[in-house]
């Protein structure tokens, strides 16, 4: 994502939603524990002694929690916290949600959480006022239209490629359009994405990539039959959303692991499929 | 006539004036010559110097933008020649009916009138951004949804504003006697109009007219604002990729190259109609 996001990232935010960032490549914390031991649940340094404190944004949105409630453990990133907290070895009835709106978990100075979760992109930028956990969500690209369009059913990329398709301009929606779906018409490329969904609106194009969070906006909020047909493949594409933790926090190397862990056993990929493609995200092959 | 010899004192003329022509060829190459070294080496010399270069005039970068941009330009040039046509005949329509004369017209003046203050007021890019968006959104049957026919009405319709202005000024140019003359004839107003006054004030007008195509040749890249690609779009798109912007210099030198053989053009055509020193060359 690149500059158009910066863009997009004033409405999120507002939205309560998340934010996109610059591009980053790197992931992973700067501390390493230095062994198992260091993150056992009595060694690690939290704000609650024997309990976790969790800070999100309120409302908080579908498909990333549910019903507005980030305790019930479900939707996305509820449920990846929970099982995060699992490997920290915090019990369900150990976690502590606390309401922490978007904009503050940056501001500096002690948090009052142990971590944050709040579809917050990982970037350098933000790294020097905050620690980060590793990604537990590599932010996917997405093909959004209008009910009853041409494109409303297609269970593939290569049903696509007949459609006109918009993006904004300098985002790697707009790569992945060019890169991925390969359209046959050229695709319309706007200033933003307001005037993508305007378009959009006017029929004049049949879909807009966009990435997946910016999706759920504009499908709920913006447009009154928006309908996600699908996501992309994940391709190169490294934005990543990850926990925040108060900058030089003894706890970011063990969140880093746990959440790695849960990556490798393949924990994340099955609550993406949970909460993400069942909640009409589906994937495209 | 063919044993004369001209004087010894116009042979002196004729040398004098060579002798004071070489010179003022030599001072104007060396004054180009110095100004063009001062600039180089004064802009050669600046700190960021190495960037600029390496940011807005990477050859190959350029090189390899080309093919994209240039097909970009190929949108600005098809959009340029349907609206040109359109716009002579609308400009020509509208300046007619503002220069009709009799209490009936009246209704047709008001009309030109108004839609001259209304489309020369009106900024372009709004006007792209009501018809472009704003037409679409209406959802009638029957109209076309395109982004590039509706960005094209809308330089139609501002431009064919200013080209109306163009053209009544001709016709007003024309002097009221050859009106005065025609009628007399036993002209009618019609034909009076069309075979004695519009041709004298399509001459008088036609570098100005040249002029304002020149301009409608750029501003036919605001239609990308609808998102379809023009050269800009793609040089745009281009630079978003590595944020290197040699394809925008090779998006204004294409556009350059277009327009400089319509300005040498406007230049002939003035210089046909006697528009420098009434025909004696310049004085």
């Amino acid at each position: 994502m690149r500059t158009g996001v910066v863009v997009g990232l004033a409405a999120l935010v507002a939205m309560g939603l998340g934010a996109c960032a610059p591009e980053d490549n790197s992931s992973g914390a700067s501390s390493t524990p230095s062994g198992a031991d260091a993150c056992a649940k009595d060694k690690l340094a939290v704000k609650t002694a024997g309990a976790l404190t969790v800070g999100t944004d309120k409302p908080a949105y579908e498909p990333w929690f549910s019903n507005n409630d980030p305790s019930n453990g479900k939707g996305y990133e509820s449920a990846v916290t929970y099982a995060v907290a699992k490997k920290l070895g915090f019990e369900q009835a150990e976690v502590t949600w606390k309401t922490v709106q978007f904009n503050t978990a940056f501001a500096p100075g002690p948090k009052a959480f142990d971590l944050d979760v709040n579809q917050v992109s990982i970037s350098e930028e933000r790294r020097k006022a905050v620690d980060f956990s590793s990604g537990y969500y590599d932010v996917r690209q997405t093909v959004i239209t209008t009910a009853g369009s041409k494109i409303a059913n297609a269970k593939s990329v290569a049903e696509l490629a007949d459609a006109k398709l918009g993006a904004q301009v300098g985002t790697t929606s707009y790569t992945a359009l060019r890169d991925q779906v390969k359209p046959k018409q050229t695709p319309a490329v706007f200033d933003t994405n307001d005037l993508a969904v305007q378009a959009l609106k006017n029929k004049q194009i049949d879909g807009i990539v966009v990435d997946l969070p910016t999706a759920f906006y504009m499908t709920a909020a913006q447009l009154d039959n928006g309908k996600i047909v699908g996501q992309l493949p994940s391709s190169g594409t490294t934005e990543q959303f990850g926990f925040v933790l108060e900058k030089g926090s003894k706890l970011t190397g063990c969140v880093t692991q746990a959440v790695d862990a849960l990556k490798s056993d393949g924990t994340l990929a099955n609550l993406q499929k949970q909460y993400l493609t069942e909640s009409g995200a589906p994937e495209l092959s | 006539m063919s044993d004369w010899q001209p004087s010894a004192l116009q042979l002196e003329r004729i040398a004098y004036r060579r002798r004071r022509a070489r010179r003022s060829t030599l001072i104007a190459v060396v004054s180009s010559v110095v100004l063009l070294v001062l600039v180089a080496v004064g802009i050669g010399s600046t700190p960021g110097w190495p960037r600029v270069r390496d940011t807005f005039f990477d050859f190959h970068r350029g090189w390899e933008a080309l093919p994209v941009v240039a097909q970009g330009l190929w949108l600005n040039i098809r959009v340029m020649l349907v609206c040109a046509v359109l716009i002579v005949i609308f400009g020509m329509t509208l300046a007619i009916m503002r220069t009709l004369r009799g209490p009936i017209f009246f209704p047709l003046r008001v009309f030109a009138a108004a839609y001259t203050d209304v489309f020369r007021g009106l900024p372009l890019l709004l006007v792209i951004f009501l018809l472009g968006f704003g037409v679409p959104a209406l959802q009638l049957r029957g109209l076309p949804n395109q982004a590039v026919i509706w960005g094209g009405a809308a330089l139609v319709l501002t431009y064919s504003s200013y080209v109306a202005e163009v053209f009544r000024a001709g016709i007003e140019s024309v002097h009221p006697s050859q009106r005065a003359a025609a009628r007399s004839l036993g002209l009618t107003y019609r034909q009076t109009l069309r075979f004695v006054v519009l041709p004298q004030a399509v001459r008088r007008v036609l570098p100005p007219l040249l002029n304002d195509f020149v301009s409608l040749q750029k501003d036919s890249g605001l239609i990308a604002v609808l998102g379809v690609i023009d050269a800009i779009r793609a040089a745009q798109l281009e630079t978003a990729e590595d944020f290197n912007f040699t394809p925008y210099v090779v998006a204004g030198l294409l556009f350059v190259a277009l327009t400089i053989p319509l300005t040498r053009l406007t230049d002939y055509v003035a210089r046909r109609q006697g528009w420098y020193g009434g025909g004696g060359g310049p004085v």
